[in-house]
C-alpha cells in the first residue's frame, strides 16, 4: 500500500512532464544553457590563445581539474538531498596522509591504496551516521566539524612534514596516458561518470534520492529508508574523496597534511553551476558534467593567456552568481 | 528569450574583456609563491627587467594561494604555451617534481629561485645568499638584542618552504653553541606568508609564551606582521624582533625601535639573476653543471657551484638594515 502510493507519485509526475514537453521548454533547460556556455568558452579560449584548440591541449587540460571532479559526481547526490558535505578536502588529506605513512612504514603500495579508499569510506560513513543520528544539526555543521577533525588528524599523523617516495607505477594515475595521448584520469572519470549517471537516473536508488530531496518526511512515510540512503550517499562521497586523493597524491608525487585545502568549495561550485539546487530535489547529472568541464576549461584557457589567478577566480565567481540568479528565474525552473 | 540573450551577451563580453596576447620569440616564464606578496613582486620585477634587456617575452605567474597544487596547474599551462624556460619559487620542494620533470622532458629549461625545488626537478637553483650564513646571523642578532638569555620563537612562512626550513635548521645548529645556553627556542610557528595568519600566529605566540623575549621572522610577510602586532601592543623594548624584511615595509618598525635591525638581500637582484640564468640555459651557455660561468647583466660574471646533490648560483651575502641606512633603502624596494 505504502509503496504503491510512492510509485503513484512518480508515475504521475512523469506523465505530467511528458504532456508539457515542447520545443520551447527543451531549449530553456538549464543544461542547454550550460552547453551554450561550454561552446562559448571553447570559442573564446581558442580566440585568445593559439595553443588552445588542439587535441593535445584539450586532453592535457583535463588532467588539471578532473581529480576534484570525481567528488562532484557523488556531491551531486548530497546536494540533491538539500544537504552539503564540506569535509571532502580534509578527507582527501587524511586518506592521502595515512596511505603515504603506511607505505613508508613498509606496507605494499596496493594495500596502502586499499587503506586509502577504506579511510575515505569510514570518513564518509561517520559523516552519514552523525547526520542521521543528530537530525537537529544541519549537514553543514556536522561536516564542518569533521572537516576540522579529519584535517587535524592528518596534521597529528604527519605534523608539518611531507611524505612520498611512491613506486614509479603510482605516477601513472596522475600523469599516465593511454594510447600516448588520452590521459588515464580522463578515462577513469568517464567510467565513474557513467556509473553515477546510471545510479542517479536509471535506478530506484536514484529516484529515492530525488524523493528525499523533495520531501524527506513524505518519503519516510512512503516507505523510503531515508536514513539508510543518506548514510550510503555520504559514505559514497567519502569514497570518491579517497579516489580523488589517489589521483592528487600521484600528481604531486608526495603528500602533506595541507593538501587539497579549499577543494570542497571548488567541488560545490561545480555542482551548483551544474544546476543542482541547494534547496534539494532538483538537478541532473548531465548539468554537473557540463559544469565540471566549463569551469575546468575556463580556468585552463584563461591561464593559458596568463590572466592573473585572482582575475580567473573573479570570472568564475561572476559565472556562479549569474548561474544561481538565472536558475531561479521562472524560465529555467522545472516546475510549470 | 530576450532575457536569455542579454545574459548570454553579458557573459561573452566578460570573457572578451580579458586581454589578448601575441606570440613572440624566446618566452621566459616565472612562477612565484603567491600573489600579493611584495617580496615575490620584487622578484618578478627583477626577472622582467632581465628578460627585457635580453629582448625576450616575459610571462609572470602568481597563484592566488601559496600551494603546490596551483603551481602544478600553472606549469602545465606553461608547457602548453611552449615557453623556453620556467623559473619557479616552489611552494613545496618535492610535490612539483612530476610536473617539472614533464616540462624538462618537453625541452623546457627549469630553474628555481628563492625557494628551491629538489635537485631532480631543476637544472640549477638561484640562491639569494649562503643559507648557513642567513641562519646563523639571525641567531647572533637576536642574541645580541635580548642580551644572550631568554625564550625566543621563530615565525616562518609555510611549513614546506624549502628556503625557510634550511635557514631554521642552521639557526638550530647555531643555537647549539655554548654561548647560547641561556637562549631557548620555544616554538617554530607558521604564518603561511599570509598577513592575517601571520598576525594571529604572532598573537598566539605572545599569549602562549608570556616570557617571550624575541621573535625571528625569516620571511618578509611575517616580520611585517610581527612588527605591526608589537607596535600596536606597545611592546617595543620588551620583545625584540629581527629576521628578513623588506626595507619599504619595515622602515616604520625599524625607526620606532620594534625591530633594531634586520637582514635581506635585494629580491629584485634575485629575479634579475634568475632571468639571466634562464637565458644562459636556453642559449646553452650553461647546462647547470658546476664550474660553468655566464654574464648576468649588471651583476657581472656568475658561477654555477655544487650545493648538496644539486647546483646553485649564489647572489651574495645578506645585507643588514638598521636605523642608519633604512632611509636610503626604503624607497628602493
Amino acid at each position: 500500500m505504502v509503496n504503491n502510493s510512492n510509485n503513484g507519485i512518480t508515475l504521475n509526475r512523469e506523465i505530467k512532464s511528458e504532456k508539457e514537453f515542447s520545443l520551447k521548454k527543451f531549449f530553456f533547460q538549464w543544461e542547454w544553457l550550460l552547453f551554450l556556455i561550454f561552446i562559448a568558452i571553447h570559442i573564446i579560449n581558442s580566440q585568445l590563445s593559439p595553443y588552445y584548440l588542439n587535441t593535445y591541449t584539450l586532453l592535457d587540460a583535463t588532467m588539471t581539474f578532473l581529480d576534484k571532479a570525481f567528488i562532484a559526481l557523488s556531491m551531486t547526490f548530497v546536494i540533491i538531498f538539500g544537504d552539503i558535505d564540506i569535509s571532502v578536502g580534509s578527507t582527501i588529506a587524511l586518506a592521502s596522509v595515512i596511505m603515504a605513512v603506511l607505505y613508508n612504514a613498509g606496507l605494499p603500495m596496493p594495500l596502502a591504496i586499499l587503506v586509502c579508499l577504506l579511510v575515505g569510506v569510514i570518513a564518509g560513513f561517520i559523516n552519514g551516521i552523525l547526520i542521521v543520528k543528530f537530525k537537529e544539526l544541519s549537514a553543514v555543521i556536522v561536516t564542518l566539524s569533521t572537516m576540522i577533525l579529519y584535517r587535524g588528524i592528518a596534521y597529528i599523523i604527519l605534523e608539518n612534514q611531507a611524505s612520498g617516495g611512491f613506486p614509479m607505477w603510482f605516477n601513472f594515475l596522475g600523469w599516465g596516458y593511454i594510447k600516448t595521448i588520452i590521459p588515464f584520469i580522463l578515462v577513469a572519470f568517464i567510467i565513474a561518470a557513467v556509473i553515477f549517471y546510471v545510479l542517479l537516473h536509471k535506478t530506484t536508488f536514484g529516484r529515492k534520492v530525488y524523493a528525499i530531496g523533495n520531501n524527506d518526511v513524505a518519503s519516510l512515510f512512503s516507505g523510503v529508508k531515508v536514513d539508510k540512503i543518506k548514510i550510503i550517499v555520504f559514505t559514497l562521497n567519502g569514497l570518491m574523496a579517497a579516489i580523488a586523493a589517489l589521483f592528487l597524491t600521484s600528481k604531486m608525487g608526495s603528500t602533506r597534511p595541507n593538501i587539497a585545502s579549499g577543494y570542497e568549495l571548488d567541488v560545490i561550485a561545480m555542482v551548483v553551476l551544474g544546476g543542482v539546487s541547494t534547496s534539494g530535489g532538483k538537478g541532473r547529472m548531465i548539468g554537473v558534467l557540463l559544469s565540471i568541464f566549463i569551469i575546468g576549461f575556463l580556468r585552463y584557457g584563461l591561464g593559458l593567456v596568463n590572466v592573473p589567478d585572482q582575475v580567473i577566480l573573479i570570472v568564475i565567481g561572476i559565472l556562479l552568481i549569474f548561474s544561481v540568479m538565472l536558475s531561479n528565474l521562472k524560465l529555467f525552473s522545472n516546475k510549470s | 528569450m530576450k532575457k536569455f540573450l542579454i545574459s548570454f551577451m553579458v557573459l561573452v563580453s566578460i570573457f572578451m574583456l580579458v586581454g589578448n596576447v601575441t606570440a613572440q620569440e624566446g618566452k621566459y616564464a616565472i612562477i612565484v609563491k603567491n600573489a600579493g606578496n611584495p617580496y615575490n613582486e620584487k622578484e618578478m620585477d627583477g626577472f622582467e627587467k632581465a628578460i627585457n634587456e635580453i629582448g625576450g617575452e616575459v610571462i609572470l605567474k602568481a597563484p592566488a594561494e601559496p600551494t603546490a597544487e596551483s603551481q602544478i596547474i600553472m606549469i602545465e599551462q606553461l608547457i602548453t604555451q611552449h615557453v623556453d624556460a620556467i623559473a619557479i619559487a616552489g611552494n613545496d620542494p618535492d610535490a612539483l617534481q612530476p610536473a617539472l620533470k614533464k616540462a624538462m622532458s618537453r625541452g623546457i629549461k627549469v630553474l628555481s629561485l628563492d625557494s628551491a625545488v629538489n635537485a631532480q626537478s631543476r637544472m640549477v637553483h638561484i640562491n639569494q645568499a649562503d643559507p648557513e650564513q642567513i641562519g646563523r646571523v639571525q641567531i647572533q642578532a637576536i642574541s645580541e638584542m635580548i642580551g644572550g638569555s631568554g625564550q625566543i620563537a621563530v615565525l616562518s612562512a609555510t611549513s614546506q618552504a624549502a628556503n625557510q626550513n634550511t635557514w631554521i635548521e642552521w639557526m638550530k645548529k647555531e643555537l647549539e653553541k655554548p654561548e647560547y645556553d641561556q637562549i631557548e627556542l620555544v616554538k617554530v610557528a607558521y604564518g603561511d606568508d599570509l598577513r592575517d595568519k601571520s598576525v594571529s600566529e604572532t598573537e598566539a605566540l605572545l599569549k602562549s609564551y608570556p616570557d617571550l623575549k624575541g621573535i625571528i621572522a625569516p620571511t618578509t610577510v611575517a616580520i611585517a606582521a610581527a612588527g605591526k602586532v608589537l607596535t600596536d601592543r606597545g611592546l617595543q623594548g620588551e620583545i625584540e624582533l629581527t629576521g628578513l624584511g623588506l626595507p619599504s615595509e619595515m622602515a616604520e618598525y625599524i625607526k620606532n625601535g620594534v625591530c633594531d635591525w634586520m637582514y635581506l638581500w635585494n629580491p629584485i637582484d634575485v629575479g634579475y639573476l634568475a632571468g639571466y640564468a634562464a637565458e644562459a640555459l636556453v642559449t646553452e651557455k650553461i647546462t647547470g653543471n658546476p664550474g660553468e660561468t655566464f654574464e648576468a647583466g649588471r651583476l657581472g660574471s656568475k658561477e654555477v657551484i655544487q650545493a648538496g646533490d644539486g647546483t646553485e648560483i649564489m647572489l651574495g651575502a645578506p645585507f643588514r638594515f638598521d636605523k642608519e641606512n633604512i632611509d636610503q633603502w626604503k624607497d628602493v624596494y
